[in-house]
């Protein structure tokens, strides 16, 4: 057996709706400090937030390329309206990798190579084959998928690379409408950007008073933070060359640098984990998604 | 059929209900085989490659079509059942399979070119470039379209896509993406993307707790009714949550989608075919919903005002109650 790629750390996305220049703050340090390979930057979740962050956008991304990473923008989940097509048709345009979020961007694309992300379903060889035959570099899989699926998707089909999310909230559900505003009483269409109070998403709770979910706009999420650990050598000997940090509201640099450390093998699971616990507060861990399990769970 | 005929698409859980489906005046009937091939795959439900081809037969003598869902995404290395399942649609003559997996599309595309492909609402396809990236890799013929568009956006978008749309018209409201909702799995770890059952009936449980009703979903509670306060089924979009202190439907209430009264707008925008949902119902509820829209149907090919009796699909509707969902914008 060869001997696995080498593990580069990607920091996903940020999904929640930070004030435009916390965000490029945030870029800034991770740029600085953080050992990660490559930044996700792009709006996944809702259009409406997008021209906020713009007149930061490519000072940020000019910082993280100078920085030697890699930068790819990812697009949103859910396309309906023309000027969130020509926003995604822009950004091919302009030449810079894409992940694309929605089979529409898949298409705009034209072949160009690009990362497909977790919000487009690969659950199987079949779906694989055919996106990378039309120009997917990089497949991000399925929140959902377990580790038995992955052996079989992420073997023996180098070059592509496959990426998996080894921290942070899941992305369970996209909609058209938007629950944050629907908290406050408010739609989707005077919605009052409701979900920047928000910096961590808005917890559901059940009735009898169980944190379960957390909503982000249009977007639910897992209440618990999906935290892979012990989980790292498994993904890597199943094909796994990229893993993905998904951003919360509490200091990604170190949690990089942890992840950083676990992977270069100076740092093992059981040693990380009452660190990642000790900078989480209340927030339950769940890992079930990966062992075939309730995604709630932790193993 | 002729340009500005809306098609009527109904649901069959059994060969019973596919019979009563084709009599009450169905011009094309869905259903599935009886496993994880489908986005229903709930116990006593569905068909075997017998029933298939005796319903396939049934429905071509009265001049009705069928059209099998197989519109899960097969797990890794197990795709063997799919394509087993489109090999005895194609066998038992159904007039069109519904898919949604890319690996599945491109296997039907390339086994079975002559048997007509839709898009199925699990694929998501809500956007023109979406919908083009299908019909032009895989020649689809039509689109079940998302129940997140409003009409307005339905227009356009029929406009731009040349092919024809599908759009739901009777039964639940689904406020999430479909195909790629992970609240299920993430609740009772079984995937209604691969194994095609949302909130499976071995992982409810309804107990009382201090005089109230609580309804469970793999151990979660999703709800909590006072005495007399219908229980609705514990799916994880349908359910309360608290938020800012006050437990509430946080993401539907619970309500049916009914655009009875919205056939000629959908019609203008261009719409082929209504489909109304419910293979997990009792062939008495197909037979009504389907008798009632046929009825509006018939009316609106006419001219004539929508003579139709509006409390008879109250009554068939979920939790009572009648939304117009996502057609109109201030649902969201």
């Amino acid at each position: 057996m060869n001997a696995p790629a080498p593990a580069r750390l990607t920091l996903g996305p940020l999904l929640f709706h930070w004030p435009p220049k916390r965000r490029r703050d945030f870029y800034h340090r991770i740029a600085d400090e953080a050992p990660v390979d490559a930044v996700y930057l792009g709006e996944v979740v809702c259009s409406k937030r997008e021209p906020q962050f713009g007149p930061f956008f490519a000072d940020v991304a000019a910082r993280l390329r100078t920085a030697g990473k890699e930068v790819v923008i990812s697009t949103l989940a859910l396309v309906t309206t023309a000027e969130e097509i020509a926003a995604i048709r822009d950004a091919a345009a302009g030449g810079a990798l894409l992940e694309a979020n929605d089979v529409a961007c898949v298409q705009l694309l034209a072949g160009a190579p690009h990362v497909v992300g977790p919000y487009i379903n690969v659950f199987n060889e079949g779906a694989r084959d055919f996106l990378v035959a039309r120009g997917a570099v990089r497949i991000v899989l399925p929140v959902e998928m377990p580790l038995a699926s992955m052996r079989t998707v992420a073997a023996a089909a180098a070059p592509t690379a496959f990426e998996v999310q080894v921290y942070g909230r899941q992305p369970l559900s996209v909609a058209m409408r938007c629950y944050h505003a629907r908290s406050h009483a408010l739609t989707k269409d005077h919605c009052q950007l409701v979900c920047g109070l928000d910096a961590d998403g808005m917890t559901a709770t059940t009735v009898d008073g169980v944190e379960i979910l957390t909503i982000n706009g249009t977007q639910t999420l897992s209440h618990g933070y999906g935290v892979l650990l012990a989980e790292l050598g498994s993904l890597r000997e199943a094909g796994v060359t990229h893993f993905r940090l998904s951003p919360q509201n509490l200091d990604m640099v170190r949690v990089a640098k942890l992840y950083r450390d676990l992977l270069d093998g100076r740092l093992g699971a059981a040693d990380a984990l009452p660190v990642l616990r000790s900078m989480s507060g209340d927030v339950p861990f769940v890992n079930g998604f990966l062992h075939g399990r309730e995604g709630m769970r932790w193993l | 059929m002729s340009p500005g005929y809306l098609e009527l698409v109904c649901p069959a859980g059994t060969p019973a209900a596919l019979r009563a489906a084709v009599d009450a005046g169905a011009d094309a009937v869905y259903c599935g085989f009886r496993d994880c091939t489908n986005a229903r795959n709930y116990p006593g439900l569905n068909f075997d490659p017998d029933e298939l081809r005796e319903g396939t037969a049934y429905a071509h003598e009265r001049g009705c079509k069928i059209l099998v869902a197989i519109n899960t995404f097969p797990r890794a290395g197990a795709a063997e059942p799919w394509h087993r399942a489109l090999d005895q649609a194609a066998a038992a003559g159904a007039d069109a399979v519904i898919l949604a997996d890319i690996g599945v599309l491109d296997y039907a595309t390339r086994r079975h070119p002559g048997l007509r492909r839709h898009l199925s609402v699990q694929a998501a396809a809500a956007n023109a470039p979406s919908i083009a990236f299908y019909r032009d890799n895989f020649d689809v013929k039509r689109v079940v379209l998302p129940r997140v568009l409003s009409v307005e956006e339905l227009t356009a978008l029929i406009g731009q896509i040349g092919i024809e749309a599908e759009v739901f018209a009777f039964g639940s409201v689904g406020p999430m993406s479909e195909g790629r909702c992970f609240l299920s799995s993430y609740l009772t770890g079984l995937s209604p993307t691969s194994e095609g059952a949302c909130a499976p009936a071995s992982h409810v449980v309804y107990l009382e707790r201090d005089g109230r009703l609580l309804s469970k979903l793999g151990g979660t509670t999703l709800n909590s009714f006072a005495p007399g306060e219908p229980a609705a089924y514990p799916t994880p979009c349908k359910g309360r949550y608290v938020t800012h202190g006050r437990a509430s439907y946080l993401f539907e209430e619970p309500v049916a989608l009914n655009v009875v009264n919205m056939l000629p707008e959908l019609k203008a925008a261009g719409v082929t075919a209504l489909k109304i949902e419910g293979r997990q119902r009792s062939k008495a509820y197909v037979s009504r919903v389907v008798g009632t829209f046929r009825r509006a149907l018939d009316a609106l090919a006419r001219g004539a005002p929508a003579a139709v009796a509006l409390d008879e699909l109250k009554l068939e509707a979920e939790g009572g109650r009648e939304t117009s969902g996502a057609y109109h914008k201030g649902w969201r």
